[in-house]
């Protein structure tokens, strides 16, 4: 079948697509979007992690088929529109909560619709937001770190701005 | 480069930075910004036009003899190129690290669940998924050897490898053995010596590494006759040792490059898709792309070995150690893999940082039909620790003493000597360690009143809201080796070049070190740019056109790698200062290259390193060994072994609802001797993450293996640490320099997953009163409801 949605902005189409495939393949093998990564397929470490309509999900747990003119971004579309890095990927960097970065691109949409929807969230808010987002490396600390220094810099920005 | 990903492979070429941080600063990852982009090629997204997707049929049975195997309807089906199997193979037949007895395909028996039977091609992965299961294989379904009891009884039980079946192997079950006697060993009058007597029986289940990017990689067949690979991997050159020969191919035909890794903690040590995704490329003649699932993954590597110790320990009425009696016999599982170095790590290191003046002890690694065990972050070292640290609890207890101070009292120091004859010729802080984090504050107490639900155990559930709540507080510290040992000539290479592009000098990297999350490439740029005095450092990607930079692994690549590229930038410093003298007619002996600039100390800039190089290229290779080690006495353990020790020491808090046997860990703190931090937010990060290893095993990872079949291979059912389960982590960095390494650094990443696991099961003791000799712990062991 052909799947026809728009990805970070751009319309996108793929062809041959077999019934059975997921959203997370589509993006990866066909449509040239691989940074969202695969680890588990069966949506519990969140490595997959894109928004689809503005809902972070799983991307390996949605069928390519519903995603028909519908619109999905991934850790590709975080940056900024002139391409520099979004507030979000750049906290992860300076935090040092990137090691090997596999469990990043999940993370890092997660942060950034936690922070949409709760710019200060509390450390427990924090906790729960990416409890469904593994990292095997980092022990966590880091990413506290980071998620701190992006709702900081996102409120100061904010500030800046009124 | 015939391969590219989807986006363009941008970690297979330089990536060049600039800072101004040296050694001891903490600039950003080179890799970072393609990693936060998702630009960042891991080894899953190598793609070549005109790919097929490689794999593997799998063993249902722990042990079966292979009676046929019928591919015909495999290779029948549309879009199906290749079906393999061990008939297809051009070379050797068997690989292995240490021991060569695992069979790339299996040849008529398989000796444990997952073992790897034969191989599809195909143009989709559901394909190649349709194919595999339309191979037929006939089995005789044997009982398989899963105890100790019955791999010890072949003559009852049989063998996992019949003696003589192939030529490296003819010990019948046990794949490697340690014994170890100090002072005078344990007699009749040492036994006397002692006013108190602990002994325990302890158990440790099978850990998982759970690295997050799964097994995967892409080979290439060359014009040549070659095969290019990109993979995943912790050393490139050794992978290439053990596939060659399969292959049939020479070495120089064989040309590994890293593609990147999604961590590895061990479990890329050995083999997995290397060999297969290889043979299914030299049969098709086109690229092969392998990535594993989740559950393939957990068949596809080896893991943690699962242990049974006993110890006991005799000491004087006021505390001091008299001896120890330990036995420690590990599951090695099918294959041997690493299991004779981990033996060879448990015995040396299993009696824990402590003085004890008498010692008998013996490691043993079986052959069972249980899934095959290797290097886990650890090695050897971690199994112990739970076993003597337990025991010290048991003795703090049994003499009324404070477990911190009863620890402090038998701590071994520099200048001690290890139970292998071995003396302490570096510092060894280990009662500075636990005073350290005996001092750090604690967290506050429950306050029932104004309590966020979300921080009791269970967290989210809601099943409670602080009644059946107890909190414990535990200590603990560990051992570690840093290095490759027992004789073993650990090596690393590195090349370093210097030459001035776009009007300003750069240091170009070049090693064959797999960066697996650990941070090696930062810390190579900051070695570059503190030798040479240059802000910009380009790292070329790992591959095999340079010297072997030996394993990311046993905490050594800093310590190896590192001070190869240290030794190669400091030959290039030499070349271009003697290229300044031989221009100049310099006679200054304190010539230093500083901001770019040959510099005197006494007289100030002589020269811009720009004019002195002009077009010239300044490139060399050097080596890197560590001090000779040499093997143990197989019946006494003696031996100058390990090249270094690393010591961690660990305070966990814990808060356990005693009515669901639940357990949060409130606050885990931990304090090690570093030597010298080279890049301090790495340290910490090395140190935090390895603590949540340990506390995974603690309280919840296990592969539950029945009559040896794996029952929980996927990451719903085998469970990891999330963020909620894992608390604060406070680290106390100590740097005593160690004056044999190279700036004095000491190798980090273990010691934490060695040390933290008894912490956190000593707070639950606290907590509950509950002897728990068994980890992970899980809730049925504190309700009794098992």
């Amino acid at each position: 079948m052909r799947v026809t949605f728009t990805a970070n902005g751009k319309p996108v189409e793929a062809d041959d697509v077999w019934e059975g495939e997921s959203l997370l393949y589509v993006l990866r093998e066909r449509v040239g979007l691989p940074g969202s990564k695969n680890a588990c397929e069966q949506g519990e470490c969140g490595s997959c992690t894109v928004y689809l309509d503005g809902t972070p999900v799983c991307s390996c747990l949605v069928a390519a088929g519903q995603v028909q003119d519908r619109e999905v971004r991934t850790v590709e579309g975080l940056s900024e529109e002139n391409g520099e890095l979004g507030l979000v990927q750049q906290a992860f960097i300076d935090a040092g909560a990137v090691q090997c970065g596999f469990c990043t691109p999940g993370l890092l949409v997660q942060t950034d619709a936690l922070l949409e929807s709760a710019p200060q969230p509390s450390d427990t808010d924090i906790r729960e937001a990416l409890s469904g987002n593994l990292c095997r490396c980092t022990g966590y600390e880091k990413i506290m770190d980071a998620v701190r220094l992006a709702s900081a810099r996102k409120c100061q920005k904010v500030g800046t701005a009124e | 480069m015939t391969a590219r990903t989807i986006q363009g492979q941008k970690n297979l070429q330089d990536i060049t930075t600039g800072s101004t941080d040296g050694i001891g600063g903490s600039p950003l990852r080179p890799d970072g910004t393609l990693k936060v982009r998702g630009e960042f090629a891991y080894s899953s997204d190598m793609w070549h036009e005109d790919m097929l997707w490689g794999m593997a049929l799998r063993s249902p049975h722990p042990r079966a003899n292979i009676l046929s195997v019928d591919i015909a309807e495999a290779l029948k089906t549309p879009g199906v190129y290749a079906v393999l199997t061990h008939e297809d193979i051009p070379g050797s037949k068997y690989y292995g690290l240490e021991i060569q007895d695992q069979p790339a395909l299996a040849i008529d028996k398989v000796r444990y669940h997952g073992e790897a039977i034969a191989l599809v091609a195909a143009d989709h992965p559901e394909t190649a998924r349709r194919a595999v299961k339309k191979i037929k294989v006939e089995y005789e379904v044997l009982t398989p050897i899963t105890t100790e009891e019955q791999a010890l009884h072949p003559e009852v039980h049989g063998y996992v490898h019949e003696p003589h079946e192939y030529k490296s192997h003819a010990y019948g079950n046990i794949c490697h053995s340690q014994k170890l006697v100090h002072g005078q060993g344990v007699t009749e009058a040492v036994k006397a010596l002692a006013d108190v007597v602990v002994r325990g029986e302890y158990e440790v289940g099978m850990q998982d590494q759970a690295f997050l990017g799964p097994e995967s990689g892409l080979a290439v067949p060359a014009e040549d006759g070659g095969i290019d690979l990109y993979v995943a991997t912790q050393w490139l050159h050794v992978d290439r040792q053990q596939m060659a020969p399969v292959l049939g191919l020479p070495e120089e035909k064989v040309r590994l490059t890293l593609a990147g890794v999604g961590g590895a903690f061990g479990g890329r040590e050995d083999l997995s898709m290397q060999i297969h995704a290889s043979l299914l490329a030299q049969r098709t003649g086109k690229p092969v792309k392998i990535v594993y699932s989740r559950d393939e993954s957990f068949f596809g590597h080896v893991h943690r070995h699962p242990a049974k110790m006993t110890y006991e320990h005799g000491a004087t009425r006021d505390g001091k150690l008299v001896y120890a009696d330990v036995r420690l016999v590990l599951d090695g599982g099918a294959y041997a893999s690493a299991s004779p170095a981990v033996v060879g790590n448990a015995a040396s290191l299993g009696n824990g940082p402590y003085n004890i003046p008498n010692i008998r002890m013996e490691a043993i690694a079986l052959y069972t039909n249980n899934p095959s065990c290797g290097a886990m972050r650890g090695f050897g070292a971690v199994q112990a620790c739970f076993g003597y640290e337990s025991q010290m609890d048991k003795l703090a207890a049994e003499l009324g003493m404070d477990p911190v101070e009863l620890r402090q009292l038998n701590a071994m120091s520099e200048g001690d000597y290890m139970p292998t004859g071995q003396r302490i010729d570096s510092p060894a802080p280990v009662a500075e360690l636990l005073q350290r984090v005996k001092d750090m504050p604690l967290p506050p107490p429950l306050d029932l009143d104004n309590l966020d639900i979300r921080e009791l155990p269970g967290a989210l559930s809601n099943t409670s809201h602080g009644e059946g709540i107890v909190r414990g507080i535990g200590y603990s510290v560990g051992i570690k080796n840093v290095g490759f040992s027992e004789g073993f000539d650990d090596y690393s290479t590195a090349r370093v070049r210097l030459e001035v592009i776009g009007g300003e000098p750069v240091a170009m990297v070049h090693t064959a070190m797999a960066e697996v999350g650990q941070g090696g490439v930062t810390v190579h740029g900051q070695i570059a740019r503190t030798e040479l005095g240059v802000e910009k450092v380009t790292i070329h990607p790992a591959n095999t056109e340079v010297g072997s930079a030996g394993s990311t692994s046993a905490s050594r690549q800093t310590y190896m790698t590192g001070g190869a590229v240290k030794l190669a930038a400091e030959a290039v410093k030499q070349a271009l200062i003697a290229k300044g003298r031989k221009r100049y007619g310099w006679t200054h002996q304190d010539l230093n290259l500083v901001g770019g600039k040959v510099v005197s100390a006494a007289q100030g800039a002589l020269v811009s390193m720009v004019d002195l190089l002009g077009d010239e290229a300044i490139d060399l290779t050097r080596e890197h060994h560590h001090r000779p080690t040499v093997a143990f006495d197989k019946e006494t353990g003696q031996g100058f072994g390990h090249v270094q020790y690393t010591f961690c020491a660990n305070r966990a808090v814990v808060d356990v609802d005693v009515d669901l046997g639940l357990v949060k860990v409130v606050e885990l703190t931990a304090a090690q001797d570093v030597g010298k931090a080279l890049n301090p937010l790495s340290v910490i990060g090395q140190i935090q993450g390895g603590c949540t290893q340990a506390l995974g095993l603690a309280v919840m990872e296990e592969i539950i293996v029945k009559d040896g079949k794996v029952r929980n291979a996927s990451f719903t059912d085998y469970l990891i640490p999330t963020i909620l389960d894992v608390p604060p982590i406070p680290v106390d960095m100590l740097e005593l320099p160690d004056p044999n390494a190279p700036y004095g650094l000491r190798g980090v990443g273990e010691a934490p997953t060695v040390s933290a696991t008894p912490s956190i099961v000593a707070a639950i003791r606290a907590a509950t009163g509950l002897a728990l000799n068994r980890i992970p712990v899980r809730p049925e062991h504190l309700t009794g409801t098992l």
